[in-house]
């Protein structure tokens, strides 16, 4: 019964803060106030109809979609060499890799900035891009990873046997044979990526800022309970994306195997 | 210049030319000479770390020799990746792709070959008949047996008529009464389609019982190569004895004529099949079933304390020791002549032509 209590508890702290945001974003008056004084659709008109917001979520669509689509192969060559390319130092090699998930975001994001500016490349995009890759390697690297160390290697050579070239037993045994940690890496790469704030604040400008960045800078400058709606927007995009992984490919598997 | 073969020698398939695999400082196949012929089943036994295994995948590509030769047809294919050499591997965990149908599992080596879709449909179901998995084609493989996953392995082998096929230890996975059958299915099958085959196994009944030839093997190199029945009745050397039907090896000096001494004053006649020198020293193997308890002393008898008994039902296992300290294995079938105890003398008579004289003497136990 304590027991049951204490989770119960532990449930609504996680939970409360969510809670709050999605209530409050249905407030009908223009201030940020709990319990809400009834219900009303305006605040996610004014989300959809915002042409900052519209830009930013252009943006985030570009940046998130960019990144995860370079880390994907990237960290999975590197989760390949790690666990099969007789590395010189590979805890060192696997250290760097995941480094990025211990550098503060503001160190990081300096650094990206510093490096940006002498690229000449601060009003562009691709910074951001270059920044989220190596933001979301850590995660790619590490769920390819553990695919990779199931992996069975008598049967690539049973597909040698068979005729099969190296390159097609990649494709047609090695890759497929990862999926479940590539479609797991394919998760955390989006959902890191979409909601990284402190690097991203760093790099963009008004035209290149991504969606996190542009509702901080509303938040600055607006208290009208907008910047709720679009959290609940994004709250239950991330939900819909880990409900349907959940559902369709198996999420428990991933992370319960091994 | 090429001579004319005449056509009673078979034509070797796969030859060995002085092929050393080293790991680091191990050599674990070490100046290998072996030559498989045409259609026949040949075996590697050994115990585990003897080699065999390496030489398969040395044959298969998956490893290279540090030194020697692998030619395949004549034609040198030392150096050419596994996928390029042709042959069918039936590997020991099965190896089947769990995330294709056993369909596609099948089919994997004709779909690498290029073959067309309606001759793949032909071809897989025709071996999956052979392997009596008829109506399995939708299923996955995770979802079969052990017994069917494996035949499975062997259809997928076999689909491309490879030049050789070579068997991994295939039966080592399965329960025993399911090895037994699949035992005499796989030569059923091998016969039945005429390839060439290297089959690695530990287990010298499954050797005996399938192998044209069986090469026993040790520490990197073949003690032994022959027909299974030449391999048990005239073992070459102490350990080819032993690992094959756990033989009695007994150390003595050849003392004129056929007369070996055995030490402790027991002398025995031995059918040699060669002329033994006086003095010189040799091994003989006696097989356990070969020996007789005796009712007393008389010719070719020895005396020997009994040190051991294990009742097996059919068979009561002995071990006795002999005067000089030697220890000599008898079967005797049950019932037993007498009453048998530990501590008890006993006469044994060991059978002039039951003993094997060894090629190469090893240090007396």
């Amino acid at each position: 019964m304590m027991l049951r209590l204490a989770v119960l508890a532990l449930v609504a702290f996680m939970t409360l803060p969510t809670v709050v945001v999605i209530a409050v974003s249905f407030n009908p008056t223009a201030i940020l106030s709990f319990p809400p004084a009834g219900f009303s659709w305006r605040w996610y008109v004014n989300v959809l109809t915002y042409p900052q917001f519209q830009r930013a979520a252009l943006n985030s669509l570009v940046v998130t979609g960019g990144a995860v689509a370079l880390a994907l192969p990237i960290g999975t060559l590197a989760a390949l060499a790690l666990e099969r390319g007789r590395l010189r130092a590979p805890n060192l090699w696997a250290g760097l890799l995941l480094s990025p998930l211990v550098v503060p975001g503001v160190a990081a994001g300096l650094g990206f900035l510093i490096l940006a500016a002498a690229a000449g490349l601060l009003r562009s995009r691709v910074v951001l891009i270059v920044a989220h890759v190596a933001l979301v390697l850590p995660f790619v690297v590490r769920s390819v990873w553990v695919s990779v160390r199931n992996l069975d290697p008598t049967l690539e050579r049973a597909a040698a046997s068979l005729g099969a070239p190296p390159w097609r037993t990649f494709f047609r045994v090695t890759l497929p044979l990862l999926r479940p940690g590539l479609f797991a890496a394919l998760l955390f790469a989006v959902v890191v990526s979409a909601n990284e704030f402190v690097v991203s604040l760093f790099i963009s400008n008004r035209v290149t800022e991504i969606l996190p960045v542009a509702m901080f800078t509303y938040v600055v400058n607006y208290t009208d309970p907008t910047i709720a709606a679009l959290s609940s927007l994004f709250i239950l995009a991330t939900f819909l994306l880990v409900w349907l992984a959940d559902r369709y490919l198996g999420l428990g598997r991933v992370f319960l195997q091994h | 210049m090429a001579k004319a073969v005449p056509k009673a020698v078979p034509k070797a398939v796969v030859e060995l030319q002085g092929c050393t695999r080293a790991y680091g400082s191990v050599r674990a196949v070490e100046a290998l000479d072996l030559a498989v012929l045409e259609g026949e089943f040949l075996s590697l036994l050994g115990p585990s770390g003897c080699g065999k295994t390496t030489t398969l995948n040395l044959i298969a590509g998956f490893v290279e020799p540090t030194a020697g030769r692998i030619l395949i047809d004549g034609e040198d294919v030392t150096g050419r990746p596994a996928h390029l050499r042709g042959l069918g591997v039936v590997f020991q965990s099965y190896a089947l792709f769990p995330h294709l149908s056993v369909f596609e599992n099948v089919a994997f080596g004709l779909r690498e070959r290029r073959v067309s879709s309606a001759e793949i449909h032909r071809k897989v179901v025709e071996a999956l008949a052979l392997v009596r998995l008829e109506g399995r084609e939708r299923q996955r493989s995770v979802e079969l047996s052990g017994g069917m996953q494996q035949r499975v392995a062997l259809a997928r082998a076999l689909v491309y008529r490879p030049r050789v096929l070579l068997l991994d230890e295939p039966l080592a996975a399965l329960d025993r009464k399911l090895r037994e059958e699949m035992r005499d299915e796989l030569r059923a099958i091998q016969q039945a389609v005429g390839i060439t085959t290297v089959f690695v196994t530990h287990d010298q009944t499954e050797a005996l019982g399938l192998s044209d030839r069986i090469a026993v093997m040790s520490h990197g190199r073949i003690e032994q190569l022959g027909a299974p029945r030449a391999i048990y009745e005239r073992p070459a050397t102490r350990f080819v004895a032993d690992f094959i039907g756990a033989s009695t090896v007994l150390h003595g000096i050849a003392c004129g004529g056929d007369r070996v001494a055995l030490g402790g004053g027991a002398t025995v006649h031995v059918v040699a099949g060669r002329a033994l020198r006086a003095g010189e020293e040799v091994d003989l193997a006696i097989r356990p079933e070969r020996v007789r308890l005796a009712a007393g002393p008389g010719d070719n008898v020895v005396e020997a304390r009994v040190e051991g008994l294990v009742y097996q039902g059919a068979q009561t296992e002995v071990t006795a020791r002999m005067g000089d300290g030697q220890r000599v294995l008898v079967f005797v079938v049950e019932p037993a002549p007498m009453p048998l105890a530990s501590g008890q003398t006993v006469h044994l008579l060991l059978p002039a032509d039951a003993f094997m004289v060894l090629t190469s003497a090893g240090a007396p136990e």
